[in-house]
């Protein structure tokens, strides 16, 4: 289960604990990058660890070993959930997934908080955040335009930030 | 037909090269692209394929695959999970070979330091458009609200506060 962190501890009990494939270092410095570069971390992650043990083709498998169970879970679900709507019990299914994407707003605004609590302890990131959180969340600017000014931004004033 | 898997093909593949922080940062322009540029989906659809794929294992953003089924059947699902994976997965790999040269280097940390902002913006920014592109109820609002300080303060189970929301909005939604 792909929850906070969970399948992360998981791939290093297999990967460095139980197979040693790898060491702690090698693979904390994976699961950095794997946060850094765009695209689901788990599955970053994956591609790092198979491309350090067989390159390409282990990043491959790796990442297809980690996602065909979950996307037929996915798809099942998905569809069940549509041909239910209009049948007897469908309009209960509807509530209950309502209930539960409720909750999995709070799921995404309470990571949010934690890994800022966390990881911002000064005014001028929690700004970077802040403009971010706001501009895309509230006032409904596009990813893009966003990402477009607030990453150089963001590296400026880390980059000023570093020199004093 | 074509044309759809097209739409999903650019859209997907676009939104995989932005998802700073994993996908989460990407789904208010998936909720605005699905729902009220091509019409898709509903409102109310996206907010349940965003519950089930984040109640099921695996990455959050499996949504795609939903959204690629609804729009254009399984060879839909099967564009939206190839655009929404393999270009950052390639990135991946390549920043992979280069991260290993550069354990040390100074514009490694930088980077490190000044994304850390980024991504929790975005984290936020997908909870609040998330809440601003359904109709919620007070209830809703309320379970979003409990579930949010759950997961800020606690170490509750995810898998059980699902559960618990859709109970409480069974019972008295």
């Amino acid at each position: 289960m792909s929850f906070g962190g969970g399948l992360a501890a998981w791939i290093r009990r297999e990967v460095v604990q139980r197979r040693g494939w790898m060491d702690d270092q090698q693979f904390l410095s994976g699961y950095a990058l794997s946060q850094l570069v765009p695209g689901a971390s788990n599955v970053n992650l994956s591609v790092f660890i198979g491309a350090q043990l067989r390159g390409v083709p282990g990043a491959v498998a790796a990442v297809a070993g980690l996602t065909v169970l979950p996307v037929a879970i996915v798809l099942v679900l998905g569809v069940l959930y549509l041909h239910s709507q209009g049948m007897p019990g469908g309009a209960s299914f509807s509530t209950a997934l309502a209930g539960m994407g409720a909750v999995a707003i709070g799921l995404n605004l309470g990571t949010g908080i934690r890994l800022g609590r966390l990881h911002i302890r000064r005014l001028v990131p929690a700004l970077v955040t802040a403009v971010i959180a706001i501009s895309i969340g509230v006032l409904g600017f596009r990813l893009l335009h966003v990402l477009a000014v607030m990453l150089p931004v963001s590296l400026l004033l880390a980059w000023l930030d570093q020199r004093e | 037909m074509i044309v759809t898997l097209v739409q999903l093909a650019l859209l997907f593949g676009g939104l995989s090269l932005l998802a700073f922080g994993g996908g989460t940062g990407t789904l208010p322009d998936m909720q605005r692209a699905a729902v009220d540029v091509h019409h898709w989906i509903t409102a109310p659809e996206f907010l349940a394929f965003f519950a089930i794929s984040r109640a099921a294992p695996g990455p959050g953003s499996l949504i795609v695959v939903l959204i690629g089924q609804k729009a254009a059947g399984l060879a839909g699902a099967l564009v939206a999970f190839l655009a929404m994976f393999g270009p950052s997965c390639v990135l991946a790999y390549v920043a992979a070979r280069v991260w290993h040269r550069s354990a040390h280097a100074p514009w490694r940390i930088l980077v490190e330091r000044a994304l850390a902002p980024v991504a929790i913006g975005l984290t936020l920014a997908s909870g609040l458009a998330l809440i601003r592109g359904t109709e919620h109820g007070w209830v809703a609002y309320a379970v979003t609200a409990g579930a949010t300080l759950a997961f800020a303060f606690t170490e509750l189970n995810p898998l059980a506060l699902l559960a618990g929301g859709a109970v409480v909005l069974l019972v008295a939604g």
